[in-house]
Order: structure tokens, then sequence, then C-alpha cells
């Protein structure tokens, strides 16, 4: 067991939260993965403002995406919005998992509501792995400094794509694009001590591209449906045998 | 039509990017009432959001978009096996792991004309 860590005030573990942010590896992979997602809305002819909008009330690294590729693409306003809201699945899971981990005994959901909007992977993985060893009055702030921090990296970065759009080379253009699936692969991994996780990392990883093979539709949520409730379920039965 | 023709871009952002985004959080929220981190279905929650985050991870190397696209499938492959790799040879640093993949994948891309 790790000794527990405290702060002496709120705006202390708050600022912790952004300090861990600005200089953990995900800001890095974030500034790469937001220059990338900068220069699709460039391109997309969509303003600065609306970029740096997105960012702050979609805060989800593929969403953008897809919206601004879509919408650079012609596609039609109900495609684009069922292309988002399947992608988006998988924040459902994530809210359920981080928020117990959050709450405050005896407060109401009001202040809860900020980290459900701020939920996101880069997010989900640090708190998950950092959260557990804090002291419970100190999550909710801290993980609100932890997203804030992200949320400026991105929304700056995001900037920087979208003035240096026109001068992407390709190879380096898709470098960006490869940072989001690796550092999800990486940082996942890393974050799978327990053998639940380790199984659902690599069922998924088979389960999912076999789904999109065989083109069984809404792929992404029946891959963790199957892979995350066998995983469960193994973890089980071993607890039961154990 | 297209999206960008029918909506201005501010309620193209509400409605198709905000809203059909975060409801899967606000459901997130509603269903976590009362649950605490030790209960059964957080634990399969959690091995859910794992597994449906794997899915993506796998589909964004072996079918991406854009210009990850261009690169051939196993420069990709390859490229994010030897990050894996790395991360697990060096200390479990997840910066390795990530600088390796892209330097495999940037030269990778090199190589084979891109």
């Amino acid at each position: 067991m790790q000794p527990t860590r405290t702060f002496d005030t709120t705006n202390a573990a708050f600022a912790a939260g952004v300090r861990t942010a600005w200089t953990s590896v995900f800001a890095m992979v974030m500034s790469g993965t937001y220059v990338g997602i900068g220069a699709l809305a460039h391109d997309a002819g969509l303003s600065a403002i609306w970029l740096t909008m997105s960012t702050i009330v979609v805060w989800a690294g593929p969403a953008q995406v897809i919206m601004v590729s879509a919408i650079g693409g012609g596609a039609t306003a109900f495609e684009v919005a069922l292309a988002v809201t399947l992608s988006a699945m998988r924040l459902l899971p994530m809210v359920v998992a981080l928020l117990p981990l959050i709450r405050r005994p005896g407060r109401g959901m009001g202040e809860l509501l900020l980290p459900t909007h701020f939920t996101s992977v880069s997010m989900w993985v640090e708190s998950l792995r950092l959260l557990p060893a804090m002291a419970r009055e100190h999550r909710l702030a801290f993980c609100n400094g932890l997203s804030i921090g992200f949320m400026v990296v991105a929304s700056v970065f995001g900037l920087v794509g979208y003035y240096l759009a026109a001068g992407l080379p390709t190879l380096f253009a898709g470098a960006l694009l490869f940072l989001t699936p690796v550092s999800f692969l990486i940082s996942t991994a890393r974050n799978a001590v327990a053998m639940l996780d380790r199984l659902a990392l690599a069922l998924g990883l088979i389960i999912g591209p076999a789904l999109v093979y065989f083109q069984v539709g809404l792929d992404i949520m029946w891959t963790g449906l199957i892979a995350g409730t066998v995983s469960y379920a193994v973890h089980r039965l071993r607890g039961a045998s154990a | 039509m297209s999206a960008a023709t029918e909506l201005s871009p501010y309620l193209m952002l509400v409605l198709l990017g905000f809203l059909p985004n975060e409801i899967w959080r606000l459901f997130g929220l509603v269903m976590a009432r009362g649950l605490n981190e030790k209960s059964e279905i957080v634990l399969w929650s959690r091995a859910v959001a794992t597994a449906i985050l794997a899915g993506v991870i796998a589909k964004l190397i072996l079918f991406p978009s854009g210009e990850l696209a261009a690169m051939p499938l196993a420069v990709r492959v390859i490229a994010a096996a030897c990050g894996f790799a790395a991360f697990l040879a060096i200390r479990r640093s997840l910066l390795a792991g990530v600088a390796v993949a892209e330097i495999v994948l940037i030269v990778g891309g090199y190589l084979s004309g891109h």
C-alpha cells in the first residue's frame, strides 16, 4: 500500500493537477495530436475560435477528428452526429469507473459535473493511476486541475496547428496521427497492472479488428461488451477459485 | 446536402459535436450514482472501457484515416510493436515507447517512399 498523498489546501491540489498535466508525456502527445486537429480544422475552412470552442465543449480527440474531417468532406449532418456518438460510447464506462474514485461522502452530484465533462482518455488514464494513492478530499480538485491543464495544452497547440496548417509535410502529418493510438496503447498497458485490465486490453486488440474485418455493425460497442465481459468473468472465476 | 451548408458552424458544433458526445458522459454520471469504487459494476465498467479503448487503438492503427493511411500497414504495425517492446524494455516508460514507435514509423514511411 502506497502512503496517501495529501495537500495543504484545495488550491494546492488543483495546482498539483495542472503541474502533473504539463509535465506528463500526455502533454507532449496531446500537443502533437492537436497540431494535427488544428491543421484539419484550417483545411475544412473552420475558424480558429470554432476550433478552440470545439476543444473545450467536445473535449474528445477522436470525435473532433471525425467532426472536422466529415465537415470538410461534405458528409450529411446525420452521418456526422452518428459517427461522433459511436466514437463517444467509450466515455460512458469510463465515467462510471472514474466518478466513484472522486465522489466525496455527503456531497451532491453537482460537483461531479465538471469531471464528468472532462472525462477523456488522457485524463482517465492519469486519474486512475494517480487518484487511488491520494486523500479522497483532494481528488476532485486534483482531477479538475489535471483536466484544465490538458485542455490548455490542447487549445494552444490546436491553434499552433491551425496557423501552421499549410506547411505540414505528409510524413509528419501521418506521424502526428499515429501519436493517438500509440500513446493510448502504451499508457493503457502501463496502467494495466491487474489481470482484469491486461486481459481486457489484449482481447480488445484482437476482437476489435476481427469485428471490423467481418463487418459487424457497432464494432466498437461489441468489442467493449464482449472483451470486457469475458475479462470480468475470468477475473471473477479466478477470484472464486483462489 | 452536406453538413457544412445546412447549419451554421456553431449550431453544427452543438448538434453534431457536443450533444452526441456529451450524452454518454451524462449517462455515465447517472449510472455512477451510489456506486463505490470497489463495487462489481465499477470493475466491469473498467474492463469494458479498457476493451473499447483497445478496439479504438487497433482500428486507428489497422484502419486509419487521413495521412496515416498513406503509410504501409506493415510499417504501422511494426512501429507500434517496436514502441510496445521499447516500453517493456525501458523501465515501462511511456515516453520511450511513444518515441521509438514514432521514429520507426517515420523511418519506415521514409524508406517506403513517403
